[in-house]
């Protein structure tokens, strides 16, 4: 289905009568009575947290896809709205920090949906104690990642909660952007034949907040990939307007990308493990942490679905882009195995990739 | 990467697989013991490379999955006490005790670590003096060295506010508690390329001869296990029954002498209850009496909680090599990682969860055409 339909001054509603205001929890008490960290991960747990609590109450047919972000039109133009919340820890990381990934976090959303971003929000929740210096050091960093992406911040707001109900400071972005005529993405649009193209070497964000948080020293410095990959859209749709699908690959990484995607278009994913860009200094990581890169987040690259007759140029295009250059087809979009993803691993054997029901830990040996 | 790119050779293992081939002439039962084997064999799917007459059967080696639920309610009592930070290795967490996992108990304000040495957990100590550190040491002899020392450690500085507690299990009884099992099934073994790291070969040598079964102590990439199989294979075809080191480049015959020594002085043997499978004599490691004010179960007096294993699961057989996950009516349905029913489908390691990971509850064995890709 098709997530455009345009605004009428009444909101539109879900033609079902208004529900009480305290209904019993949806969720079967026995899943869980807490929220709990992996119900953030971007897995299994996420998935049902959304689909079971939120979405009913607010169903419609913007929100229903669940897809990066909203397109609508107003007054004739396509337009796409999203928003995104950054809570990172450590704030600071090799490659990055906690204002440059909210820039980029819905910079990159809206890009997802074929956008050209234009405007953000930003909300500042900030702890009592965060030192000055810190909190300078990250609006100027989002001063420059705004810059760059060609975005103007045009509204805002900041919140301080006492000592310790906080973790330094949380940022809020949300942003606005307009689809060029003839756009039309949307995951629901994966069709058999469509090759995957992945932008570049994934599990490099995920990995560095790790070795970060865990004091782990490589011989070279694992960073963060975080960009804007607004540009990088351009290039790939001026190849090749008729994009299927965008998706960028963040919590729950490669591989929940593209489950969300084989189970909203009823398609089968199929993977070629050796096909799959990885840097020496990731492998050597996840190989060390017990971490599987495929679950790894990623906040610079992107998955594109691509009809086979266009997957050339694409890809082409995407190679003299900074942001492309370690562009390559991974997989393809089969009629078999409708809603999952499998993979030829690198040993010639087979398995199914699925997403996690929460979050990867660390394996005792 | 050098050194793991090279066992994960495409070429090697179709030439491993058919040399399988041409060496098998009947139907031959295998256990990989240890669960990071189980692991590697359903990621990389290399069960599916094998001819139909070798099966693989999963064995007991998930330290993680043995554990016993009265083990882990302990360990959620002690965490749950406001004067102490629980520390505990990253796939321990999620692990279901009788009413709660230690991912839950943190949410309800435990202070509760993931560590990836328990020499990490001294730190911890050293900086926390008003707390106490526990450590949830668990393991079979592949993490004994460590948490040994750590204990060593504690006691040669001083820190006296580091306590372990340690549910170590043992390899070799459990191998002989199911080779002596009248439903046994196993022929062959492919033996802990970890465990034996530490250990060495020698300890099984005796268990080769009693039950005249070959043991080829194996490593975990994908070509180590097709040439563990292969080597186990041509045993078996042979009529032989030796143990022999498919893993050299890691494990000695002796082991590591320095660790087992360092073993001997802090652990020592006595019975242990194994989730899933129940008590097996000898099989388990506790701390020496000299290491008493570093045993956690003694300071804090955890009750001994009467537990319930689920009625439906069959883990211990799964444990034992008498089924297959997908041999369960749960699997996949009312058992999954997250409500996980019993000891294999906690951990990654755990048969269950492997093969859940992996999607075996969504595809018995996948369909064979494959797309070639453009190569643009």
């Amino acid at each position: 289905m098709n997530a455009r339909v345009s605004i009428s001054p009444e909101p539109p509603t879900n033609g079902e009568p208004a529900a009480p205001l305290f209904a019993a929890c949806p969720l079967p008490i026995s899943d869980h009575k807490e929220i709990v960290l992996a119900h953030g991960s971007g897995g299994k747990l996420t998935h049902r947290l959304i689909e079971k609590l939120i979405l009913p109450q607010f169903h419609n047919e913007l929100l229903d896809p669940l897809h990066d972000g909203a397109v609508f039109s107003l007054n004739g133009a396509d337009v796409a709205f999203s928003t995104d919340s950054f809570v990172v820890n450590p704030i600071f990381f090799p490659g990055g920090d906690i204002g440059k990934l909210a820039v980029h976090g819905t910079v990159n959303d809206l890009a997802m949906c074929g956008a050209k971003p234009l405007y953000l929000s930003a909300a500042f929740i900030l702890e009592e104690g965060l030192a000055m210096e810190d909190f300078w050091r990250v609006v100027q960093s989002m001063r420059q990642a705004a810059e760059e992406a060609g975005v103007l911040l045009v509204t805002g707001d900041t919140k301080v909660v006492d000592h310790g109900k906080g973790d330094q400071i949380f940022i809020n972005t949300s942003g606005v952007g307009v689809v060029r005529a003839g756009v039309r993405i949307h995951p629901a649009r994966a069709a058999v034949g469509d090759q995957i193209i992945v932008s570049g070497p994934i599990a490099m964000h995920g990995i560095a907040i790790m070795s970060v948080r865990e004091g782990l020293e490589f011989e070279t410095e694992i960073t963060s990939d975080t960009a804007p990959l607004s540009g990088l859209v351009e290039v790939m749709l001026n190849a090749a307007p008729d994009l299927h699908v965008l998706r960028d690959p963040t919590r729950g990484g490669v591989t929940s990308a593209l489950s969300e995607i084989a189970e909203q278009a009823g398609v089968g994913i199929w993977l070629d493990e050796s096909r799959i860009p990885i840097s020496e200094e990731v492998k050597g990581a996840c190989e060390m942490l017990g971490l599987d890169p495929l679950y790894v987040a990623n906040e610079g690259k992107l998955l594109a679905l691509v009809a086979p007759a266009d997957a050339a140029r694409v890809l082409a295009a995407m190679r003299v882009h900074p942001l492309g250059e370690g562009a390559a087809v991974i997989g393809e979009v089969v009629a078999e195995h409708p809603r999952m993803v499998t993979m030829r691993t690198h040993v010639g054997g087979t398995r199914v990739v699925d997403m996690l029901s929460g979050e990867q830990l660390p394996r005792i040996c | 990467m050098k050194y793991i790119d090279e066992y994960r050779s495409a070429d090697l293992a179709a030439k491993l697989a058919a040399e399988i081939r041409r060496v098998v002439t009947r139907p031959w039962v295998l256990m990989e013991v240890c669960g990071g084997q189980t692991h590697t064999i359903v990621k990389y799917g290399i069960d599916y490379l094998l001819p139909r007459e070798v099966e693989l059967v999963h064995g007991p080696g998930c330290p993680v999955c043995v554990t016993s639920l009265e083990m882990i309610d302990k360990a959620h009592a002690i965490a749950r006490r406001p004067d102490v930070i629980f520390c505990s290795f990253g796939d321990m967490l999620r692990v279901p005790g009788s009413d709660s996992d230690l991912l839950i108990l943190k949410s309800r304000g435990a202070d509760i670590r993931v560590v990836y040495s328990p020499i990490d957990c001294l730190k911890i100590a050293r900086a926390n003096p008003g707390k106490k550190v526990v450590f949830f040491a668990i393991g079979f002899e592949t993490t004994a060295p460590a948490n040994a020392m750590s204990v060593w450690q504690a006691r040669e500085q001083g820190i006296t506010n580091f306590s372990v507690l340690v549910s170590h299990v043992l390899v070799p009884p459990a191998m002989e508690a199911i080779l002596q099992s009248p439903n046994n099934r196993v022929q062959g073994l492919i033996g802990p390329g970890h465990v034996c790291t530490v250990m060495g070969c020698e300890e099984y040598e005796p268990i080769a001869a009693r039950y005249h079964v070959p043991i080829v102590v194996t490593g975990f990439e994908p070509l180590d296990l097709l040439h563990g199989v292969l080597m186990t294979v041509q045993q078996l075809e042979a009529g032989r029954a030796e143990v022999e080191n498919q893993y050299p480049r890691v494990v000695k015959r002796e082991g590591n002498v320095a660790a087992k020594d360092l073993m001997q002085r802090v652990f020592e043997v006595c019975d242990r209850k194994w989730r899933g499978v129940g008590n097996i004599p000898q099989s388990g490691y506790r701390l020496r009496p000299e290491f008493h004010a570093h045993d956690a179960e003694r300071i804090f007096q955890v009750e001994l909680i009467a537990t319930q294993e689920s009625s439906i699961c069959i883990s211990g057989l799964v444990l034992r090599g008498a089924k297959k996950p997908h041999d369960c009516p749960a699997f996949g349905k009312e058992c999954t990682p997250e409500h996980p029913l019993g000891a294999t489908m906690v951990s990654a390691e755990g048969a269950c969860a492997a093969y859940y990971a992996y999607g075996r509850h969504l595809q018995a064995r996948p369909a064979t055409r494959e797309p070639e890709l453009a190569r643009p």
